[in-house]
């Protein structure tokens, strides 16, 4: 069965939830162990999480994420929401301007194997990140 | 989803499911302080086994039960971390700084009773 691509939209809380079991089921399938599983569920609600925190509503966007020589998902969170002014101290540990933790970003970063970002005040982000299957 | 809090003694335990939302969590957080204070509870466990992600909200949330908790001068240990989580936790650089925790229910209960029996 061809697990192909998984479109989540995040509106609220709970499609939190819905958008990391989603994640989970698919990086099983996809052959992730349990342990890279939990790493690209947690990442996922941390991303979902920034949508609902900073954005209101977005889409959480769930791929294979082939390449010759390694296997892997790609997630993609996006939103239309206010964007990021400062990328670099949106990246950094401890900074938050919603009043969470501050971890989301940079702890992503660490819990993924790619991590990109593309936001402009104004205009939404668009955060993609990738896990390769050992 | 509605988490179970059972009342064993002095002892509160609350039962994680997979699939908590945040709405899920604060629910839990206002109805454990409320359940310690009406039952005069000394310890309130909670049990995180089935948790499938423990992320920054889940994490910051267990912190907040615990250090209410600690106000109205009772004990929280949260049971039961699977190791998988814990890894990822680590590395969203997510400590549980001031919460005692234990390996499952039955070394959470042998922690309280431990500590009760030498605060007696």
């Amino acid at each position: 069965m061809s697990v192909g691509e998984i479109r989540v939209a995040i509106n609220s809380d709970q499609d939190i939830v819905t958008a990391r079991q989603r994640g989970r089921v698919m990086a099983s399938e996809l052959g992730f162990s349990s342990g890279d599983a939990t790493l690209i569920a947690t990442a996922i609600s941390e991303l979902a999480r920034n949508i609902v925190s900073y954005a209101g509503k977005g889409q959480i966007t769930l791929k294979i994420a082939n390449t010759l020589s390694r296997q892997g998902i790609s997630v993609v969170a996006t939103d239309d929401g206010p964007g990021i002014p400062d990328i670099r101290q949106a990246l950094r540990d401890g900074f938050s301007t919603s009043g969470s933790l501050g971890l989301g970003l940079p702890g992503v970063r660490r819990l993924m194997d790619e991590f990109e970002i593309s936001s402009q005040p104004g205009q939404g982000t668009t955060v993609t990140v990738k896990k390769w299957r050992q | 989803m509605e988490v179970p809090i059972l009342k064993q003694g002095a002892v509160l335990i609350a039962t994680f499911q997979a699939a908590l939302s945040d709405a899920d969590l604060n629910q839990l957080r206002m109805g454990l302080v409320q359940q310690v204070v009406k039952f005069r509870s000394r310890a309130v466990i909670v049990d995180v086994t089935a948790m499938d992600v423990m992320d920054s909200f889940a994490s910051r949330t267990l912190r907040e039960i615990a250090h209410m908790i600690r106000l109205r001068g009772a004990e929280t240990v949260i049971v039961g971390i699977q190791p998988e989580v814990a890894f990822a936790m680590v590395q969203l650089g997510l400590t549980l700084e001031g919460v005692a925790t234990a390996l499952d229910l039955e070394e959470g209960l042998a922690y309280l009773n431990e500590k009760f029996k030498t605060t007696n």
